[in-house]
């Protein structure tokens, strides 16, 4: 019994799907990001103490005050963060309010970080052991989170907050999106 | 590619980032510490082994030396130590990081492909070797 002939075109149909699957794969790679599935939840509840001299802490309940904060997660060895202050100090001086979340961070290389690269936090709270940026669905720094008046988180910006990102974060924060 | 060249020293240090870009902070004790009590160890050793670390993306937080797998580490021996089940601590980092947290996702309109596939697969091998041992004959 000999093969029919359409059945010769098999491996070659296969092939060819084999080629776009790769070829889709090259032109447009898989996005790895990792994306907070917290976004529209509430913030978890955490308490973080101080770290920064003359600076509070950071807990959710600051973060339920009725108007919209900009939360940071960040840390003084990271360098997209040094990359990302100034976009931070321009979101500040449009009066977005600004909590930083310090990630495994040591109080003087924190302090010295601010000195260098402007500090825009209104609280910074000490992550000692990830655990809140954990909570949070964050893995890495930096990353942002605009959360809404009522404490709901509305917007994750995973990276360094570009210059071209500013006004995207900013309308986020004012709850126009 | 203006924007790269017009900014040479932000890229530049984007590219070094991965050089320094560690905590010098100790780990959690935790991390790299086991449990006293051996059936809470196995049991946390059993979850983090399924558990996706999200900064090496191809590694358990079991295998990996992230600062943050080792604070996923210290957590999840934390909770299990208190007392809390292995399904519950998964379904708390579920409920953060989706699915894609652990290498044991459960069944879902997104996941089906994953677990029916290799049984569709199976089926049509069974079909394809029966036809072929039919024909020796």
């Amino acid at each position: 019994m000999g093969v029919k002939r359409w059945m010769l075109w098999v491996p070659l149909a296969l092939f060819a799907g084999l080629f776009v699957v790769v070829a889709i794969g090259l032109i447009k790679p898989a996005d790895r990001t990792i994306r907070s599935a917290m976004i529209g939840q509430p913030v978890p509840d955490f308490a973080l103490s101080a770290i920064v001299p003359g600076k509070p802490g950071l807990d959710a309940a600051a973060l339920r005050t009725g108007t919209p904060h900009l939360v940071n997660v960040f840390a003084s060895w990271c360098l997209p963060c040094i990359a990302e202050a100034p976009q931070l100090m321009r979101l500040k001086t449009m009066g977005v309010p600004i909590e930083g979340i310090a990630v495994r961070d040591k109080a003087a290389d924190l302090q010295a970080f601010l000195q260098r690269n402007g500090d825009p936090y209104d609280h910074v709270g000490d992550d000692k052991r990830s655990a809140v940026q954990v909570s949070l669905g964050s893995s890495g720094v930096p990353e942002s989170f605009v959360v809404d008046g009522e404490g709901v988180i509305v917007l994750q910006h995973v990276g360094d907050i570009r210059d071209d990102d500013v006004d995207a974060i900013a309308a986020a924060v004012r709850g126009e999106r | 590619m203006t924007r790269m060249v017009a900014r040479p020293a932000a890229l530049l240090l984007l590219l070094a980032s991965p050089a320094f870009a560690d905590p010098t902070t100790p780990a959690a004790r935790l991390a790299y510490t086991q449990l006293r009590n051996p059936a809470q160890e196995a049991e946390a050793k059993a979850l983090m082994e399924t558990l996706r670390c999200l900064v090496c993306q191809g590694q358990s937080i079991a295998d990996s030396d992230a600062s943050l797998a080792g604070d996923m580490r210290a957590l999840v021996r934390e909770r299990i130590a208190r007392g809390e089940s292995a399904q519950s601590i998964r379904d708390w980092l579920v409920a953060r990081y989706g699915d894609y947290v652990t290498y044991d996702p459960p069944l879902s309109a997104v996941t089906w492909p994953l677990w029916l596939a290799p049984i569709a697969l199976l089926g049509i091998g069974v079909l394809v070797a029966r036809q072929s041992f039919r024909r020796r004959h």
